[in-house]
This record gives structure tokens, C-alpha cells and sequence, in this order.
């Protein structure tokens, strides 16, 4: 063997054992933070964390019951402004607008994607919690709302675009119309992609903590209807690591667990969905 | 224009027969006039001066080689050639002698139905997918027996009728494209447009499609899209010619395949180009 051949021999075996280790560590980045929960925050999680109120410094125990109520709400809410406005406006943008208002339309759902959250959680401070003149569970789900904006709306029209050209015009032959067409063939094309898009968005909002820090706040008790502040599992998360109690670091590791678990669940889920039943491209 | 094609009178049509002679059967009376067509998209014209008609109950192919408008002439039958963007088109195009351009574009395709290149059945199932067109025409009849009909119609019936609530696309290709001929004939059609309906299926489904659009002439007008001249021998009444845009020559098929008056339908049909 040349040596030129050798060295290229070792290069190739260098650049491939690289790659490997790099691909494995971007892995066990996952399992490591895991595992990292699940030894610190484990012994924590228990029946009382679902259903207790956290209990007052220097008590034992308690759980986070209205912290993981809280957060429900609030995504609840926050899906109920943001899947909406951006599923319509995906719609809009695949189907009718033409290529220069779609340009800025994308181009400004784009930037707003960009947006630091806790900026967009000033907006909804003073949007919504100034007027109202306290922090309250509706003002942390139009922030969480408008966040979800862009991610349900670029891959609305995503998934719209990538329907085939030829299920439209079958069924604009039949004499449906534009809009018929759309909604009886294209989105039912393409609902198992809008479904999990809008999941990841759920998923990714769920655990921003900085655009509820000053509209939903934090609470230690339940927080009743919509107007009110109210706890969440990544404030109280945020609240608990910082705080000097040994306890309160326990159930912060569990509160990142469950927080954790859930986003998992939720990813898994989605793409369960897409895998049911393969693509709508045959 | 073959003259005997212009004769718009109304006469007796033979009744269909094993061995029909297309060549008697050729004066028939007109469901569409397509007068003086040019077409452009954007600033490209890609048809210029296209007038010819089509015949009640009969086979008419178009034929040319590719890029030669044939496809874009059909879609403007039914106005699909508005869907795209920059499309234009002049001249008159007329059903029944009432302009079509005219007309509101929905119930114009509800009478002008179209089949296309590939077969494009709906993510439903079977049964879902011949409804579709009752449904969103708000159509009276039980949908059930119009759509077991339609499937009679297009011969698929017998194939799919133990599983009507299966998905559309658990079909094979040949059993989508004649699923989706059964949705254009649901809606029952005046004139049923196919946009090269074989080309992507395999010899034993065109063959049977191409029986079918012979049994569909009794049912309605047919125009048909082909790149093949051989189906347009075999499943055409009448056959339009077209080259760059330009219509070369129209007339009953046989004669069209026999004695051709155009030195370049001679060229083209010889098998010299296209």
C-alpha cells in the first residue's frame, strides 16, 4: 500500500469515526438531560404532585396541581387564538394570495417567528395586561397565542402547497368552487401534516417561560376563570431553581420532568399521525 | 374544416351497431362551436384561429405532438384554462349556441365534465369520490343509486361494489382513472373531456377505457386528448389535427387516417415527426 493511499484510507476512517461520535452525541444530549431529570426530580414525582397545592417554605411535600391546571389553560386559550388566525392565514397564503402579498405576508411570519419571546411577552404586557391592570391566565395565552401564529401558518401553507395540483383541478372540474375545493379536498389532503404542525407548535410553546413572566406571573394557589394570575409548570420551574430550598430544587427537577414527558408525548403523538397511513402523495 | 362536419342539422343518428360506419354517421348536429379561439399565456399566444365543433354523441379526438396546444384547447372547453395564472383567451366558444365565457363557471363544469392525464381521485373513499360532484351540487337524487350508476358506467362496478368505503387509492391505476371518469359522469354531463386519459395506464386498462368511451357516446359528448394516434383511430368519430397552435386539419377520422388533405397530417400521421 502507497502511503498516499494510506492516508487517504485514514482520513476516510478519521472523518467517518467524527461523524459517528458527533451524531451520537447530538443523541445522548437527549437521554443525558433525561436521566438528569429523572435522578433528581424522580423521588419527587408522586400522586401529591399532580394533586396538591404547593405548600409554604420549610413544609415537606405539596405539589404543583395548579401549575400543571395552569399551563393546560393557557395552552388551551393560546391554541384557541393561534391555530385559527394561522391555519386561515396559511390557507390564504397557499391558495389565494398572489406571490406579492404572499412575499410579505411570509416574509412577516417569518420575522414574527424570529421574535425573542419575551419580547412578544412585553407586547402582550402591554396589550393586555395594562389595560386590564393585573397579570392574568388570558394575558399569558396571547402571548403563547401569538407565538404559535407563524408556526401554524407557515406550515398550513406548507402542507397546502404541497398538495398535488391535480386534486384540485378534479374537483374545480366537477363545478365546486374555489373555496369548496379547498375545503372539502385540499385540507383533508393535507389535514395529518396541519395536525402535527400545529402539535409541534403546542409543543413548543409549552415550555417558553419568559412571555408568561409578566402576563400570566405566577400564582400559589388555583387560579379561577381567565382573568386571574396563574401558576405554570415552566414559571414555577423557573421560580423553584432559583429559590435557596433544597425542596424547591427537588420539585423543580419534577416539574422539568413532567413538562418534559408531556412535550415528548406530544411529539411522538404527531408523528404518529403522520406515519398512520403514509403520505397523501401516493 | 371538412365540410361535412360545418353541416349543423340535426338528423337521424344511427343507432349504435357492432360494426358502425363512422363515415355515414358523420353528419350530426353540433354541442359545441369552438369559433376563432386564440390563446395566450402571458404574452405567448399557443393557439391561434381555432374554430371547429363538436358533435353530439360522438368520439372527437384531438391529436398533435406535444406542445402543440391540444391540451390547452381542451381546457378552455370548460374553463379550466382560468386556474392558471396569466391565461387569456379570445374568441368564442359556444354550448348548446350559448357562449360559454359567459356563463357562471361552477354550472358550466357541472355540464362540461373532464377527465385527466393521471388519474386524481380524491383522498376518500370509493363511493365518497363518485358523491363528491352530487354533493356539492346539491343534487336531489338518492346519491347512493346515481353513484352505483355512475360506477356501472364507467365498468368499475363489478370490481369495487364489495368495497365502496375502501380508500380511492387502494385502486389500481387503470380502476382510478375509470373511478374518475364515473365522477364525471355522475353529475351526468353533456360533454364529458379527457385530457390524454390512458397515458399513464398500462395496455390492458387503456384498452378498456377505450371500450368504454365508445359505450359512453350514447351517455354524452366526448372529447378526448391523445398523443396516441392509434386510440384516436381506434375510439374517434371525428379527428382534429394540431400543429404549433394552429389547427391543420378536422374531419371524420377515417377519412383523416386514410386519404389526409394536409401534406403535414400525412407527415405526422406516417410517422415522419412528432
Amino acid at each position: 500500500m502507497s502511503p498516499r493511499l494510506r492516508w487517504r484510507k485514514f482520513v476516510s476512517g478519521f472523518m467517518l469515526t467524527l461523524t459517528g461520535v458527533c451524531a451520537t452525541v447530538a443523541v445522548s444530549v437527549l437521554f443525558f438531560i433525561l436521566g438528569y431529570l429523572v435522578y433528581h426530580g424522580g423521588s419527587s414525582i408522586n400522586w401529591n404532585f399532580f394533586t396538591k397545592l404547593p405548600v409554604p417554605v420549610g413544609e415537606i411535600g405539596g405539589g404543583m396541581a395548579n401549575a400543571i391546571v395552569g399551563s393546560a389553560k393557557l395552552l388551551l386559550l393560546a391554541s384557541l387564538l393561534g391555530v385559527p388566525i394561522g391555519f386561515f392565514g396559511g390557507v390564504y397564503l397557499a391558495e389565494f394570495s398572489n406571490s406579492s402579498i404572499a412575499f410579505v405576508v411570509r416574509y412577516a411570519a417569518d420575522l414574527l417567528n424570529g421574535v425573542p419571546s419575551i419580547v412578544i411577552g412585553i407586547f402582550a404586557y402591554a396589550l393586555v395586561v395594562l389595560p386590564f391592570k393585573h397579570f392574568s391566565t388570558l394575558a399569558g395565552a396571547f402571548a403563547l397565542g401569538v407565538m404559535m401564529i407563524p408556526i401554524t401558518l407557515r406550515s398550513t401553507e406548507e402542507f397546502l402547497h404541497a398538495v398535488p395540483r391535480a386534486l384540485r383541478e378534479g374537483s374545480m372540474a366537477l363545478g365546486a368552487s374555489r373555496w369548496r375545493t379547498i375545503m372539502s379536498v385540499v385540507v383533508p389532503a393535507a389535514y395529518r401534516g396541519i395536525m402535527t404542525a400545529i402539535l409541534l407548535a403546542l409543543a413548543r410553546v409549552a415550555g417558553e417561560t419568559a412571555p408568561l413572566l409578566f402576563t400570566a406571573f405566577g400564582n400559589r394557589y388555583w387560579s379561577p376563570g381567565v382573568s386571574q394570575p396563574t401558576a405554570s409548570l415552566p414559571v414555577m420551574i423557573f421560580t423553584y431553581a432559583i429559590s435557596p430550598y433544597d425542596d424547591w430544587h427537588r420539585q423543580a427537577w419534577a416539574a422539568g420532568l413532567v413538562l418534559l414527558a408531556l412535550i415528548l408525548i406530544v411529539n411522538i403523538f404527531a408523528r404518529a399521525i403522520v406515519s398512520r397511513g403514509g403520505t397523501i402523495l401516493r | 374544416m371538412h365540410a361535412s362536419v360545418r353541416q349543423a342539422v340535426s338528423v337521424n343518428i344511427n343507432p349504435p351497431t357492432v360494426n358502425p360506419s363512422r363515415e355515414t354517421a358523420a353528419p350530426a348536429s353540433m354541442r359545441m362551436s369552438i369559433n376563432k379561439v386564440n390563446f395566450f399565456y402571458g404574452s405567448k399566444q399557443t393557439l391561434f384561429d381555432i374554430s371547429m365543433g363538436i358533435a353530439a354523441n360522438k368520439v372527437t379526438a384531438l391529436i398533435g405532438p406535444s406542445g402543440c396546444g391540444k391540451s390547452t384547447l381542451l381546457r378552455t372547453f370548460n374553463r379550466m384554462h382560468e386556474t392558471v395564472r396569466g391565461a387569456r383567451l379570445q374568441g368564442e366558444i359556444l354550448l348548446d349556441g350559448k357562449n360559454i365565457l359567459a356563463q357562471d363557471v361552477t354550472q358550466l363544469r357541472r355540464r362540461v365534465g373532464m377527465v385527466f392525464q393521471r388519474p386524481n381521485p380524491f383522498p376518500k373513499s370509493i363511493f365518497d369520490n363518485v358523491a363528491y360532484g352530487l354533493r356539492i351540487n346539491g343534487s336531489k337524487l338518492p346519491v347512493a343509486d346515481a353513484v352505483e350508476k355512475s360506477l356501472r358506467h364507467a365498468a368499475l362496478w363489478d370490481e369495487v361494489k364489495d368495497h365502496l368505503h375502501k380508500s380511492a387509492y387502494e385502486l389500481s391505476g387503470g380502476q382510478q382513472q375509470r373511478l374518475c371518469i364515473a365522477r364525471g359522469l355522475a353529475v351526468e354531463p353533456e360533454v364529458l373531456l379527457l385530457d390524454e386519459p390512458c397515458s399513464a395506464l398500462d395496455p390492458i386498462s387503456t384498452a378498456k377505457i377505450e371500450e368504454l368511451l365508445v359505450q359512453l357516446k350514447d351517455l354524452c359528448t366526448i372529447c378526448i386528448v391523445t398523443h396516441n394516434m392509434q386510440q384516436a383511430a381506434r375510439v374517434s368519430d371525428f379527428t382534429a389535427f394540431l400543429l404549433m397552435g394552429q389547427l391543420v386539419e378536422f374531419s371524420p377520422t377515417p377519412h383523416m387516417f386514410t386519404t389526409p388533405s394536409d401534406p403535414r397530417t400525412e407527415a405526422y400521421i406516417t410517422g415522419r415527426f412528432g
